[in-house]
């Protein structure tokens, strides 16, 4: 068990590899407790979300959620978030369990008056369930639920054991699943009831790591932060320019003056992985930053995500990455780095 | 109960003599600590080592870790199933998860070396 963030969560339950490789051929159960849920309501919600947040909110149907940022002025990423459409409205914002406090500041700040803001964050449980099974065994635990009526990126309410729990079909990991928000008391209920199918297996912080990285997604503090826009973390296409949101103006010159870097994929050649903290030096200079490296287990060779010059951000440039005692070598490679 | 017979060091490392060979591993304490091993770092066969030096390197997912030689001698065989197995050390460290075999010049230093019974006294310490 490690502290994350004020919560205490274990790395792992039997073993990461052994949960990777369950995630991604049965299901795997994550709790997710300590991301943060935040609701925006008022009769300008939709205009009061819209501005900030880079996704289109605007024309988005009920029932459907998108995946954003949140910027500072200058461009610089503050959280990476999903929004959920509720209703004109009414909206659910999901945020890192870090930045919480830094993203309701944030927002209260700028956000009109006469829009309500409240963090249910607290009220909120949330658990993950990812995996090719997870939706006969969603099928079955939730009466009347369709898992193939729900595409996705869209989310539905259920009642089960008397509460209400939204089933967004979202996730971390690159596998058909869903992400489940309940009332904290019933939480363990749930968890439970979960792993009664022996299909469902419960997976540590080390196995939800791996399984983000083989897909390529990013991890806000690691290979997002307040130093990078969502340009250079090769994200545009989570970005609306063709509407308002704060930051736009700053990724508008970015786009027109060009940038230096970007977040690019990598493997290695072998099994051993570069790792956050690595660099690529060329001639003296420093050329390349790895945010985070793992060993893929369904790949069986070191994976990561890294900073490189925009000239070297080619498919299988060679690359070599080194810590100072240890040099490995790598392709680059746009993730993601498994076929799902 | 780790086996008798062995001999053991702080840092988790065990070795078994064999008149003036020794094989050397790191303990089923220490494959826990570091969780599934994804990589083994071996050294060259014929290389000189000398008592606490860094002979290999463990790597697991979490987190990478060097093996100390727990005796001067000449690396004479290394264990090249780690090379695309490196879980034998996980699933057993004490026999198919092996590192290398050295050959010992001269007597053992025992000073640094725990028996068995010692070194189960030393892992209920560390709780």
């Amino acid at each position: 068990m490690v502290p994350f963030s004020g919560w205490i969560m274990p790395v792992q339950y039997t073993g990461i590899i052994e949960e990777h490789l369950h995630t991604r051929s049965k299901a795997g159960l994550f709790d997710i407790c300590h991301m943060g849920e935040f609701f925006i309501r008022g009769s300008s919600a939709e205009k009061e979300v819209d501005r900030l947040v880079t996704c289109r909110i605007q024309g988005l149907a009920d029932g459907k959620c998108r995946y954003g940022f949140l910027l500072r002025d200058d461009g610089g990423i503050l959280d990476d978030l999903i929004v959920f459409k509720i209703s004109r409205t009414e909206y659910m914002l999901v945020v890192n369990s870090g930045t919480m406090e830094k993203d309701k500041k944030w927002i209260q700040e700028h956000i009109a008056p006469g829009v309500e803001f409240s963090d249910g964050s607290s009220n909120t449980a949330k658990l993950d369930l990812q995996g090719p099974l997870s939706p006969d065994v969603l099928g079955i635990l939730f009466k009347g639920f369709e898992p193939r009526t729900l595409g996705r990126f869209s989310f539905t309410r259920v009642e089960w054991d008397g509460v209400m729990v939204v089933v967004g079909a979202t996730g971390y990991t690159g596998e058909k699943g869903y992400e489940l928000f309940l009332p904290v008391q019933s939480a363990e209920k749930l968890w439970d009831a979960l792993l009664s199918y022996g299909e469902v297996k419960p997976i540590g912080l080390g196995a939800r790591d791996s399984l983000r990285l083989e897909m390529g997604y990013s991890l806000y503090g690691h290979d997002i932060d307040e130093e990078h826009t969502p340009l250079e973390a090769g994200l545009a296409r989570f970005v609306d320019m063709q509407k308002d949101f704060i930051g736009r103006e700053r990724l508008m010159d970015q786009e027109r003056q060009g940038f230096d870097r970007v977040l690019t994929g990598f493997v290695c050649e072998g099994r051993r992985s570069a790792r956050d903290g690595f660099l690529a030096v060329s001639d003296d200079r420093e050329i390349g930053r790895v945010t985070s490296g793992v060993f893929s287990p369904c790949l069986k060779r070191g994976v990561g995500l890294c900073y490189i010059d925009k000239k070297l951000a080619v498919e299988d440039q060679e690359i070599v990455f080194t810590d100072g005692r240890v040099s490995i070598k790598a392709n680059i490679k746009k993730p993601p780095f498994i076929q799902r | 109960m780790v086996p008798e017979g062995h001999k053991y060091t702080k840092e988790h490392e065990w070795l078994r003599v064999e008149g003036e060979e020794a094989v050397v591993g790191i303990t089923d304490y220490a494959q826990s600590e570091l969780g599934d091993i994804t990589f083994v770092e071996l050294p060259e066969k014929g290389r000189e080592v000398n008592r606490s030096e860094s002979i290999a390197t463990v790597e697991s997912v979490k987190a990478a870790s060097d093996v100390y030689s727990p005796v001067s001698g000449k690396v004479i065989e290394i264990n090249g199933a780690l090379a695309d197995t490196p879980e034998l050390i996980n699933r057993s460290p004490y026999e198919e998860g092996w590192i290398c075999r050295l050959s010992v010049a001269g007597a053992i230093e025992m000073e640094n070396l725990m028996d068995a019974e010692a070194y189960e006294n030393y892992l209920k310490e560390l709780k």
